[in-house]
């Protein structure tokens, strides 16, 4: 091979690398990124039941149940829709009636939203920021929430 | 006091400008006297900052809740050390430690460049002049952390609880080290830019900076792994939120640049390259700064979300980013190119480790921007997490450890591959060997888990390898390679340090994913739980006062083979009333390199208590590999060539040069 040969050979090789790498970025961000939704858009999305999501909203006032051992049923709701969701597993600290959390899991052939991880906000101050959008976006955020 | 330090900070701003123009302007017209005000103009504005910095962090710690940042994140009940520490628990207080670093490592440049050539110093300073002043601008305009209340309230808003721990005095500091300290190699490589010249002995300079902000961003980015991992209570040590995103992606585009700097230090290649990368760290570094203090993400380091900070952090980024890769392309083509080389070669694999951490920088990029940019073009909102990372930063990660101790071994120019197979024999047995134990005699093992602890090993003995090879292990007497062996140079031990490290922090992964175990129950006290042939009695809950908190503390009886007691864990639920928020503290047992780990959850209405516990092989190797890396860091830095201020005849001869050089 001349000097040419191989330094286009090397080239070729890097660019081939890089090519892989990012059809496997983008083969990865169709097929691992998890959606957002509150419980009213999903009447309108089709969501698969072994979709991974992300549900967010409020706790619904009242709903929150302590079954046996460390499952604990409750429903997020934004003030139009409301989803049953089941946890097993150790609730957030900041986990109440009517705060804002995202709850990220699948939907199971009885129409349950199984999560397995609860996120609720930060501190007190804070509502997590899709949950305040979405409630904004649906015209029941209340300024008053927001401090 | 109060004042004083808003009066300093205004004062370091106004320096930062004379800082930014004048040394730029004296190397333009060659003129040694308004270069030389640079060095001292810096020393001044680091001291002022400092200034400014310890009245803050007085108001802080007198509890002066007549200053809005005191009243908002700090209590009169709240620990000294807490106090003090909340100084930069907060958006304005983090930013003002940011500076403080940035005009400290500038004050660095000007006390230890005496032997840089005079333009080149008076060029960095200039740049590194220009940041400041940006950040000042912003501190000052936009976060000030000075402003008064009137009337004072009588008690303040406390500290968030959950940077109430000592990982806040750690890792804020370290990682803006890190962070920051990147920034003196951006200056130097714009500085390199605006005089159109660079050489080796240009990444003789810049890779002792490289080397310090690399090992602060790794002890930060441990330390704050650490932190999570014991603080939230979810077990976890790597989550790919955002915020670990912001400050992984320097490290790994420092990793690559401190080693592409060795290559053109060492063989006056990839300077073009180096540069580059050198630009693109420190503006990952900027990038981690906005995502963190702009509000744009939600999370513990969120501290406020105002809108005017996140324009105008974004500006700044724009300007700094956009102005140094303008620059570049004007630029770099005047720059002569460097040496060729043979693809297998030490100087081959160094491009291909940074092959591969730069495309691997560029999928943790993609994976933490694409949320950002599909929620501001459509109305959709997606979450990148694990699952996406694991699929692309995985499989680049893996081929890039299976070389990594082949890099050491091979020779500059040309290298023979065989040769260092050859050499490499006993480490590949070993891992072969450790492959098989694994997969065939631990229960539950899978392939991947097999494949895994193989690699480890192989990094680990591949670095050991290395110093073995270097000493002439089996070609001399014990006695000779003993010898050998402390007489080879430092960087020698730091790259063996830093590689097995790397490989400890793998052992570290592997064994916590592939062999840990969880169990998540409901207790009532006396009864007793079994995990990975520990047994726990649930001795019950009792509570307890604490400065500023009330708590729950549930303790844990550690039963050994007789059936007694042989250890106590305890986890709690703490109540912080200032705040109306409650926190777990995780209870933690080390066992050798593993953990055991529980943590608190709701308590029931039949008074039985949520118990989540987890049995986590070799996990505190993956901090500890870490802490090898930064001694392995320090080594390469206490190396005879890197030495600040090293012999006096050399420094002479360097003071001599522009005198000499110059007209």
């Amino acid at each position: 091979m001349t000097r040419k040969q191989k330094r286009l050979s090397v080239i070729a090789g890097g660019l081939a690398f890089l090519g892989a790498a990012t059809g496997l970025t983008f083969y990865a961000l169709g097929q691992k990124a998890s959606y957002f939704y509150m419980p009213a858009d999903l009447t309108t999305a089709s969501v698969q039941p072994g979709q991974r999501i992300r549900l967010g909203g409020l706790v619904e006032k009242g709903t929150i149940q302590r079954g046996q051992g460390a499952t604990v049923a409750f429903s997020v709701t934004d003030t139009h829709k409301s989803v049953k969701v089941t946890y097993t597993g150790i609730l957030p600290d900041l986990f109440r009636e009517e705060q804002g959390v995202i709850t990220e899991g699948t939907f199971g052939p009885d129409g349950t939203f199984v999560a397995d991880s609860v996120l609720a906000k930060h501190d007190e101050r804070y509502m997590p920021k899709e949950v305040a959008d979405g409630l904004k976006a649906k015209g029941v955020w209340q300024e008053s929430k927001s401090e | 006091m109060v004042e004083t330090g808003h009066f300093a900070l205004v004062l370091a701003f106004a320096l930062s400008l004379v800082q930014t123009i004048v040394p730029l302007f004296g190397a333009r017209l060659n003129n040694q006297r308004l270069m030389a005000v640079g060095g001292p103009v810096a020393v001044t504005g680091f001291a002022l900052t400092a200034l400014s910095f310890v009245a803050l962090a007085s108001a802080y710690a007198s509890s002066d809740f007549s200053v809005a940042s005191v009243w908002e994140n700090s209590h009169s009940l709240q620990p000294l050390i807490y106090k003090i520490t909340g100084t930069w628990g907060n958006h304005e207080g983090s930013m003002l430690l940011w500076v403080l670093i940035l005009t400290f490592f500038g004050a660095l440049v000007a006390a230890f460049g005496s032997n840089l050539p005079a333009t080149l110093r008076a060029n960095v300073l200039a740049v590194q002049g220009a940041i400041g002043a940006a950040f000042f601008l912003f501190i000052l305009a936009t976060s000030n952390p000075f402003i008064r209340l009137n009337p004072a309230p009588i008690e303040g808003r406390d500290l968030n609880p959950i940077l109430q721990d000592l990982g806040l005095a750690i890792h804020p500091p370290f990682l803006y080290l890190g962070y920051v300290g990147f920034s003196i190699c951006f200056s130097f490589s714009v500085a390199a830019l605006i005089e159109g010249r660079i050489d080796a002995s240009w990444a003789r300079w810049v890779r002792p900076w490289t080397l310090v902000a690399w090992m602060f961003l790794t002890g930060g980015i441990a330390m704050g792994s650490y932190w999570a991992y014991y603080e939230l209570g979810w077990g976890g040590f790597w989550f790919w939120d955002p915020v670990e995103n912001a400050s992984f992606m320097p490290w790994l585009a420092g990793t690559a640049l401190l080693h592409s700097a060795i290559v053109m230090e060492k063989r006056s290649a990839l300077k073009i390259w180096t540069l580059l990368l050198a630009i693109l760290t420190f503006s990952l570094s900027l990038l981690g700064t906005f995502l963190v203090r702009s509000g744009v993400l939600t999370s513990v380091h969120a501290f406020a979300t105002d809108p005017t900070r996140g324009v105008f952090i974004l500006c700044i980024l724009t300007l700094f980013i956009g102005g140094s890769l303008a620059l570049f392309a004007l630029r770099a083509s005047r720059l002569t190119a460097g040496g060729l080389f043979h693809p297998i070669s030490r100087e081959g694999a160094l491009v291909l480790n940074n092959l591969f951490l730069t495309t691997a920088t560029a999928t943790v990029l993609v994976g933490t921007l694409y949320p950002l940019a599909v929620e501001a073009f459509s109305a959709d909102k997606i979450s990148v997490g694990a699952p996406f990372f694991n699929l692309t930063f995985g499989p680049l990660m893996v081929p890039l450890l299976v070389i990594v101790p082949f890099g050491p071994l091979l020779a500059w120019k040309r290298g023979d591959v065989f040769a260092v197979a050859q050499r490499l024999m006993m480490a590949f047995a070993a891992a072969l060997l450790a492959t098989l134990v694994t997969a065939l005699f631990i229960d539950g093992a899978s392939v991947f888990a097999a494949l895994g602890v193989g690699l480890a090993v192989w990094l680990i003995l591949g670095a050991l390898t290395d110093l073995a090879v270097k000493s002439g292990f089996g070609n001399v007497a014990a006695g000779i390679m003993v010898r050998r062996l402390l007489g080879l140079p430092r960087s020698v031990f730091g790259t063996a340090f830093a590689h097995l490290g790397l490989g400890l922090t793998t052992l570290g992964i592997v064994g916590t994913l592939c062999f840990g175990t969880e169990k998540i129950l409901s207790m009532h006290a006396g009864e007793t739980v079994e995990l990975s042939g520990h047994t726990l009695r649930f001795v019950g809950l009792y509570p307890a006062q604490g400065p500023n908190y009330s708590e729950d503390r549930g303790r844990f009886e550690l039963i050994g083979v007789s059936g007694s007691a042989i250890g106590e864990i305890s986890s709690a639920k703490r109540f912080y009333p200032v705040r109306q928020m409650t926190t777990t503290e995780s209870g933690i047992r080390t066992m050798g390199l593993s953990q055991l780990y529980i943590s608190l959850g709701d308590e029931g209405n039949d008074g039985s208590v949520v118990v989540r516990l987890w049995w986590k092989p070799l996990v505190t190797l993956i901090w500890g590999g870490g802490l090898v890396m930064m001694a392995g860091a320090a080594m390469s830095l206490m190396d005879r060539r890197l030495r600040v201020g090293a012999p006096a005849r050399r420094r002479k001869q360097a003071s001599a040069v522009p005198s000499a050089g110059l007209p």
